[in-house]
């Protein structure tokens, strides 16, 4: 019933340390960190969307100010209180004056802002701890995964499993091994789970890549434990409270450069894990266009006497079970709910909380697939193992024709926006093309289905407002819809429009067995269970939902009767 | 004459009718131009004569039969050919098409594409999937991604004669727009821009619906109030169509929409109001076509919007109306009588 993984681990495609991109940047952390300052504030000079400089800073200001009243976290440091109401007292001086001597004051605080942003944001990768902390993460995740798997906790000591047979890699694996060697690579995940960044990087030395670079909460960084293993993995710091103009800028410059610098990258792009269970239809614009711009850049110098190429590999994550999927569907309900103010909490405040979500995960553990895509340039074409771009007949593209104008590779912001978009839909396809039905999805997709035609005449909210007991779905019907359902996924399959995982295709009655035993498996009101008639009945509707969700948009929902 | 446009390469038109000679011969003002002629025998005679769809053409014009020829030497290419060739012309050319050159077509017509194996029965209902505009066919044949359409009260006679008038350049893309913009401008001609790249295009392919209509009015001897009638109702039709296939409204009510379906419905000189006219007249429409040079894009046009309308349940009497018409089920007497007894609820109901 297994999906299987190649069981070799993959030998690391460049031995020597000292060449990786991310090194070479730690070592140069100060001229980095100027370098990013200096682009910031040059494009912030080209887009301030027409307002005067003064306006910005002042909204800038005047929203961090908010932040710190409001939602201070752990991770703020000390002085951030006094250094901005200093900016404001200079701020307030400053609009009492004559203007047209005084620009350089103002540029001076656009530079201390912008740089407190780009050191914070800066990570401190380091390459000896990097290797203790990977040995060490590695170590835990296997013996924890172990530890769920076999024979409770005290098979944390046991060497019995190795971590592969619990993580079915599947997809272009060697693909993306060739590429990193040919280019920058720039993997973008669906994110379900807090647990994905850890699987990622998992996945990521298991393939034998260099390590990524990859933004991480800053709450996450309040955390001594926590800190230290995130700088040492390459994490830079995001912090999705700051939506001020200087900040996001600030942020998508540190991306493009250490793009630029041929650093591997991880976005999760669609900002943040997924509330609805729905893969990602929309992506956030803003740091997939840094890929563009960086790839425009490397065609306008050489690197190594070449111009290196960005790929970015769409990567699928499926589990049977999601530890937050009852906090992420509240979430969700609330805000289609209209409910206006939401705001980003800081759920992991204490090593406490951390520490309880990841055993509780470990220990419930269940079968997870991460299915790696097909390589794209960055306005979406397939790449071969090369690194060539090729259009829907095969034939190969010149990525750097999509920059000319008259012969010249020339820079055109609202030209590479389009190009961001094309690329979002695509990978957004992409997704869809690879994720992988496990019995679960399909169980939990096709229950609720059933459900809402019983209460043909409710809306959304209405039916997760019924009361589960009243709520039975016939097995026979059920059994001969799920048969239908599963012939479809095939015939979609078929046409690579998605994937499906080989327990699927065993006998119906076992498969929707296993899929019912496994979606949620770990809650405490199951999404689904029988009954003694052996009808098929649900505990929680807003889970089953949210498990629901994962296999909508593929129109699956026509071919029930 | 010398070229004013210094700084670029020679811009390429595709196709030698009315329209794309006049938008030939409106570039060749500032640009070099190579003008594209799909037979040798069309090549020799244009060529020769210097004379093409009833029009001068301009000194500098250069006329080849050869795509690669043009899209080598040219970075911005006008593809002006009717609906029916423009899909084959495409696939054609797009061996030599890169990713950086500049399309803006300036065909008003529909391509259906129903994929090999595919029949369109009562299981399977003819959607927005099955269509494309022109945008939509560079996109899927080609590496081009720079596309853009001209579309606006541009009836190619009166160009030629050196009138003044204006039009819309729309595209995803600013530089396309501008390009645009620069290529065709001059002291007579107007361009505006849009990013509504798809509600442009349906502007200007389904005001041919409305053209026929008018004709057909013409062609009884009605009087202006009917045409008017025609007209402002026929703006409603195009604007649930347009909306049903992925435009905006607000594209309708510009240039592009109005402005063209005004030129369109008043003047003897456009196709499709000639065909309605005919048809009035008593003709049969495959007479019509036999004797007309150029393609009358509605008359396709109709036959897919008549049927598209009736999947997504959309109320267009005009279009439902007319394809009885061509058809030859009904006469354009009785088809007066009908839509004058037609049940409108609202005056305006898409604002």
């Amino acid at each position: 019933m297994k999906l299987r993984g190649n069981s070799n681990k993959y030998p690391p495609i460049v031995p020597g340390t000292r060449e990786w991109p991310v090194v070479r940047l730690a070592k140069n952390r100060k001229k980095f960190v100027q370098e990013v300052v200096d682009s910031t504030i040059n494009s912030l000079g080209r887009h301030t969307g027409g307002k005067g400089l003064t306006e910005v800073l002042e909204s800038a200001v005047y929203k961090e100010r908010q932040r710190i009243k409001q939602n201070p976290w752990k991770a703020d440091p000390k002085n951030e209180k006094s250094f901005y109401r200093e900016i404001q007292q200079r701020l307030i001086d400053y609009s009492g004056q004559e203007r047209v001597n005084n620009r350089k004051d103002l540029e001076e605080i656009l530079h201390q802002i912008v740089w407190r942003y780009a050191n914070e944001i800066a990570g401190n990768f380091n390459r000896s701890s990097y290797r203790f902390a990977r040995g060490i993460a590695t170590m835990l995740f296997a013996r924890l995964l172990n530890a769920a798997r076999i024979k409770g906790p005290m098979s944390f000591f046991s060497r019995q499993l190795d971590l592969d047979d619990q993580i079915h890699i599947i997809g272009e694996a060697e693909h993306l091994r060739k590429l990193a060697k040919k280019g920058t690579i720039i993997l973008v995940p669906t994110h379900f789970s807090n647990l994905d960044s850890i699987l990622i990087a998992w996945i990521i030395q298991w393939l034998g890549l260099p390590p990524f670079i990859y933004g991480a909460g800053l709450n996450l960084f309040g955390i001594k434990i926590f800190a230290y293993f995130m700088n040492s993995l390459g994490a830079y710091k995001v912090d999705r409270r700051k939506k001020n103009l200087l900040y996001l800028e600030t942020l998508k410059n540190h991306s493009t450069l250490a793009l630029q610098h041929g650093c591997h990258s991880l976005f999760f792009p669609g900002g943040t894990r997924s509330r609805s269970g729905r893969i990602e239809d929309r992506l956030k614009l803003g740091l997939l266009g840094t890929a563009v711009e960086a790839q425009r850049f490397n065609f306008q110098h050489t690197h190594n006497g070449n111009h290196q190429k960005i790929f970015i590999v769409p990567v699928v994550i499926n589990y049977h079970f999601v530890l937050e999927a009852p906090q992420l569907i509240n979430d969700y309900l609330k805000i289609e709910g209209q409910e206006r103010y939401y705001i980003e909490n800081d759920e992991y405040s204490t090593s406490f909380k951390i520490a309880k979500f990841l055993i509780e995960f470990f220990t419930k553990g269940s079968d997870i697939s991460v299915t790696v895509g097909k390589g794209l340039d960055i306005v979406g074409n397939y790449v071969d193992d090369e690194g060539n771009s090729l259009d829907s007949s095969g034939n190969k593209i010149e990525v750097r024709d999509y920059f000319l104008s008259e012969g010249k590779v020339t820079e055109d912001q609202q030209r590479e926006q389009q190009y961001t978009r094309i690329l979002s839909k695509r990978i957004v396809e992409e997704f869809h093309k690879n994720n992988c039905v496990f019995a679960s999805h399909l169980a939990a997709f096709l229950a609720f289905e059933m459900i809402k035609r019983m209460n043909s005449k409710l809306d959304l909210f209405e039916i997760l407002r019924l009361p589960e007991e009243d709520i039975i779905v016939p097995y026979d019907k059920f059994k001969r819809n799920f048969k239908r359902l599963r012939k479809r996924i095939y015939k979609i399959a078929e046409k690579g429009r998605i994937r499906y995982a080989e327990h699927l295709s065993g006998k119906t009655d076992s498969v929707i067995d296993f899929g019912i035993k496994n979606v949620g498996i770990y809650h405490t009101n199951k999404p689904l269970g029988k009954n003694k008639n052996g009808n098929i009945i649900t505990h929680d509707l807003n889970k089953l939902y949210y498990y629901h969700n994962r296999l909508e948009s593929y129109d699956l929902e026509k071919f029930i009767k | 004459m010398t070229s004013k446009n210094l700084s670029s390469k020679p811009v390429g038109v595709i196709g030698a009718g009315s329209f794309g000679t006049a938008v030939a011969n409106i570039l060749a003002e500032q640009s070099e131009v190579i003008l594209y002629a799909r037979t040798n025998e069309r090549v020799e005679k244009l060529i020769r004569t210097r004379q093409s769809a009833k029009q001068k053409l301009h000194d500098v014009i250069e006329v080849t039969g050869d795509l690669q020829e043009i899209a080598e030497k040219c970075e911005v290419i006008f593809p002006i050919v009717p609906s029916h060739n423009f899909r084959a012309m495409i696939r054609k050319a797009s061996p030599y098409l890169r990713p950086y050159h500049i399309l803006i077509h300036g065909t008003k017509g529909l391509d259906l594409n129903i994929p090999e194996g595919q029949e369109i029965n009562k299981k399977n209902l003819l959607s927005r999937d099955h269509v494309r505009t022109m945008s939509e066919v560079i996109l899927e044949e080609s590496n081009v991604v720079r596309v853009g359409c001209l579309a606006g009260p541009n009836l190619a006679s009166e160009m030629a004669m050196r009138q003044p008038a204006a039009s819309v350049v729309a595209s995803y893309f600013d530089e396309v727009i501008e390009t645009g913009q620069r290529l065709l401008k001059n002291d007579r001609f107007l361009i505006y821009g849009s990013k509504d790249l798809i509600g442009i295009e349906l502007c200007g392919i389904l005001k041919n619906i409305i053209a026929i209509g008018a004709g057909a009015i013409s062609g009884l001897g009605l009087g202006d109030n009917a045409k008017a009638l025609l007209i402002s109702r026929g703006m409603v039709e195009m604007i649930h169509l347009g909306n049903a296939l992925g435009g905006n409204t607000k594209a309708f009510i510009g240039l592009a929409g109005v402005g063209d379906l005004v030129a369109t419905c008043s003047s003897s000189l456009s196709r499709n109001y000639t065909v309605g006219f005919r048809l009035a007249k008593g003709e049969s429409l495959k007479d019509i076509q036999t004797s007309m040079e150029e393609v009358a894009e509605g008359v396709n046009t109709v036959k897919i919007m008549k049927v598209l309308a009736e999947n997504y349940r959309i109320r267009a009497p005009i279009t439902e109306t007319l394809y009885k018409i061509i058809q030859g089920k009904m006469t354009v007497e009785r088809a007066n009588i009908y839509l004058m007894k037609f049940p409108f609820r609202a005056d305006i109901d898409f604002l």
